[in-house]
This record gives C-alpha cells, structure tokens and sequence, in this order.
C-alpha cells in the first residue's frame, strides 16, 4: 500500500490537492532550519524563504496539505504556496477589511458579529476624529466596515476603522438603505481581484454603491429598491454562472 | 437510543483523530448526520458522509478518512459493502475507518465473531477498496473545482 508518498510541489500547481497530500520542496529551502515563518499574506519575504499560506502547514521536509483546493505559487521573493480553497465559514484574520454588524454596545466598545466563532470588539475611539467628548454615533444594528488589527486563535478579534496614519480611508459605519447579503469567500476573492469583469459589467447596467467584507458579506445600495434587488440577485448567482451566462443575463437586462 | 450513540461517538473519535484542533481552540465544531435511506453498512456510509462534509466545509484536516464495511460469510467469504440482508446473514460484520496517510486505521467495529486471520484479510481487502473510495473524492473535488 505505497500511498503517493510526496510529489514535488512545482508538479501540483494549479491542480486540486486534498488534504494528507504531502509536498517536497526543492532541496535548497531547507537550509533555514530556525525561523521557519508562516505567514498568512504577502510580505517582503528574503531570498530563499518560503511562505506557506493558507491551506498548507510544515511538516518535516515538506508542506502537508490541510484543506482542498487548487494549489497556487508565487516566485517572486523567495516564493510562496498556498492553497485556494472555496468555504463559506470566515476564520478571522489580522488585516482583513471586513463588514461587521453592531450587537452590544457595552460602554466603551462595541461587539460586532463578524461571522467567525466569537464576536469582534471595536473601541469607540478607533474612528476617525473621535476623542472622549467626540463620540461616533453607533447604535445596535449598524453596518461596520472596519479591519482587524488583532485576529488570531486565541484571543478575542479587535477592528479598528481607522488605518495605521489615522485616517479613515473607507472604513466607518455604513450609511442608511442598502442590502446587505452573505456569498462564499471564493466569490468575494473573485470580486476582489484588480479588473474584475463582473464588477465593470455591472457598473454599466446601473450606477450602484457597493462594500465587499472578506467575511463573505456584501452591501449594495442603488437608486431604487428593485436595481438593489436586481445587483444582489446577480452577485449571488454570478458563482455559478460561466462568464457567457452572466453577459446574457445582463444583456437581457440592459434591454428592458 | 444506544445504537445512535454508539455511532455518534465512533464518528466523533475518527473526526477528532483528523480534524487539526489546535488551529481552532475553545470552538465547538457540529457534524450533523441525517439518514435519508438505510440500505446497509450504515456506519462506512456516515464515515464517508462526514469527511466530504468536512472537506467541503474547509475545515482544516491532516488527512482524509473513509467508511469501508466487511461482512464475513458463514462460508468464510468477505463481501465489501453489504446490503442490510447480507449483513443479516453474515457471521461477522466489520467496519474499518482508513486513513488516507499511509492508509492507517482509525477506527474498527465489530458485530459478531471472527478469527484473529480473519480480520486481517478483512483488514487488508478494506485498505484495498479504500484506494477507491479516495480516488472518487479526488475526483469530485476536481469536478467542484474546474466550474470556477
């Protein structure tokens, strides 16, 4: 029973690899033993470190896959794999830019449902130009864009809506109207990525605002409710639909 | 009632012995089976459900797992997923919860009696049929991924 026992990890990318595969890696990423870093996202990484992302973990001379999905690489800067993988369920992560709803205000902080297991805590301050006689005004039930500045497993996640220089930049409370409804985060990825087309699509059909969380939610406000309801229905079937499907769909939109 | 639980907590050993827990501390994950249709070799079936569910869901894994049912005739034959008259008539009816890593065993159930050899070639013709089952997994996530 010689179970596949390691394939060479430049032999896998792009193709679908399930958990319990193992990855061997070029001989020469094993020179540095201390400090084998995992990190989530892109940094500046030095020559010849590897990132493991999402999806992969180390386990003695290779990676071990711990989710399915189609396996990426980026050479750039000492390389990075990890694997893309579809799931509805958002784990917090530090930086992500999310939309949270209000469901406490306990005194000085705000919990905000996020979607993850536990419920995130925002302080009043962490807003542009609050102080202490300057408070935001954040009732239960509002719509919070913000990013994490603590996600990890073992503590409780902490947003702020302001960025590191203090300002703003996008991040606030959410304004009145809108719709707000709940995707897989494969499709917000999609929608995220520079020059998507569904995104430039749409924004022909009719002129709309739109918030994309990376917890899977989505906000959508246009002129009137029934372009609203129009935008939302599209989105949320635009994961199914092949690219073609989706231009006739909006084709037969346009010309009603 | 008895049996349901003896199920429940025969999945839930497989599940914690694959699922990485510690990336996931004070979280309570639910696996919730439903039984639509009982047609026999019941337990391999929840086993197999519950690690596509598992998969599906991202939770993060160390390896995948499979359900596979042997019954052992009175004649001292082995007949790999048995219907529910099948397994009736069987002396012994054996289920085996195999690893995908090294195709180790997580898991073995047994109703009836049979000779130490017996299992073991149960044993092996179960580790045999779960080279099928993960090659069906493999190919029906390679399905769910080519649509995006």
């Amino acid at each position: 029973m010689a179970a596949e026992r390691g394939t060479a990890a430049e032999a896998l990318v792009g193709q679908v690899v399930l958990p319990g595969d193992l990855l061997l890696l070029p001989a020469h990423y094993d020179e540095d033993a201390e400090g084998e870093r995992l990190r989530l996202s892109a940094g500046a990484a030095p020559q010849g470190r590897l990132l493991c992302g999402p999806g992969l973990r180390r386990s003695g001379a290779g990676l071990l896959v711990t989710k399915c999905g189609l396996l990426r690489h980026r050479p750039a800067g000492g390389g990075a794999y990890w694997v893309d993988s579809q799931q509805k369920r958002y784990v917090p992560v530090k930086g992500d830019h999310v939309i949270g709803i209000v469901t406490v205000k306990a005194g000085d902080v705000f919990r905000l449902d996020v979607g993850g297991s536990e419920p995130a805590s925002l302080s009043y301050l962490a807003f542009e130009g609050a102080t202490k006689r300057n408070r935001p005004n954040v009732q239960v039930g509002d719509l919070i864009y913000g990013q994490f500045v603590v996600a990890n497993k073992d503590m409780e996640p902490e947003m702020v809506c302001i960025d590191s220089s203090g300002k703003s930049s996008g991040m606030g409370i959410i304004g009145q109207d809108g719709f707000l409804f709940k995707v897989s985060l494969g499709l917000i990825r999609k929608l995220l990525a520079p020059k998507c087309e569904i995104i430039q699509e749409l924004s022909q059909l009719y002129p709309f605002e739109l918030v994309l969380g990376m917890n899977g939610r989505i906000w959508v406000k246009a002129k009137t409710v029934q372009q609203t309801l129009i935008i939302v229905n599209i989105l949320e079937a635009c994961e199914y639909m092949t690219a073609e499907q989706r231009k006739q769909a909006l084709a037969k939109l346009s010309g009603n | 009632g008895v049996m349901e639980r003896s199920r429940e907590q025969l999945l839930r050993q497989t599940c914690e012995a694959v699922v990485l827990g510690v990336l996931h501390p004070r979280t309570a994950i639910s696996l919730v089976l439903q039984v639509l249709s009982d047609a026999g070799s019941l337990l391999s079936c929840c086993l197999n459900a519950a690690c596509v569910a598992l998969l599906d869901a991202g939770l993060p894994l160390a390896a995948l797992f499979c359900g596979v049912t042997c019954a052992l005739q009175p004649d001292g034959s082995i007949l790999l997923d048995p219907t529910a008259r099948q397994e009736q008539e069987a002396r012994a009816v054996l289920t085996f919860a195999i690893a995908s890593s090294e195709r180790k065993v997580l898991m073995a159930n047994t109703k009836g009696s049979c000779s130490v050899e017996e299992m073991q070639q149960c044993l092996a013709a179960a580790q045999r049929a779960a080279d099928t089952i993960f090659q069906f997994y493999r190919n029906s996530v390679r399905r769910r991924y080519s649509k995006s």
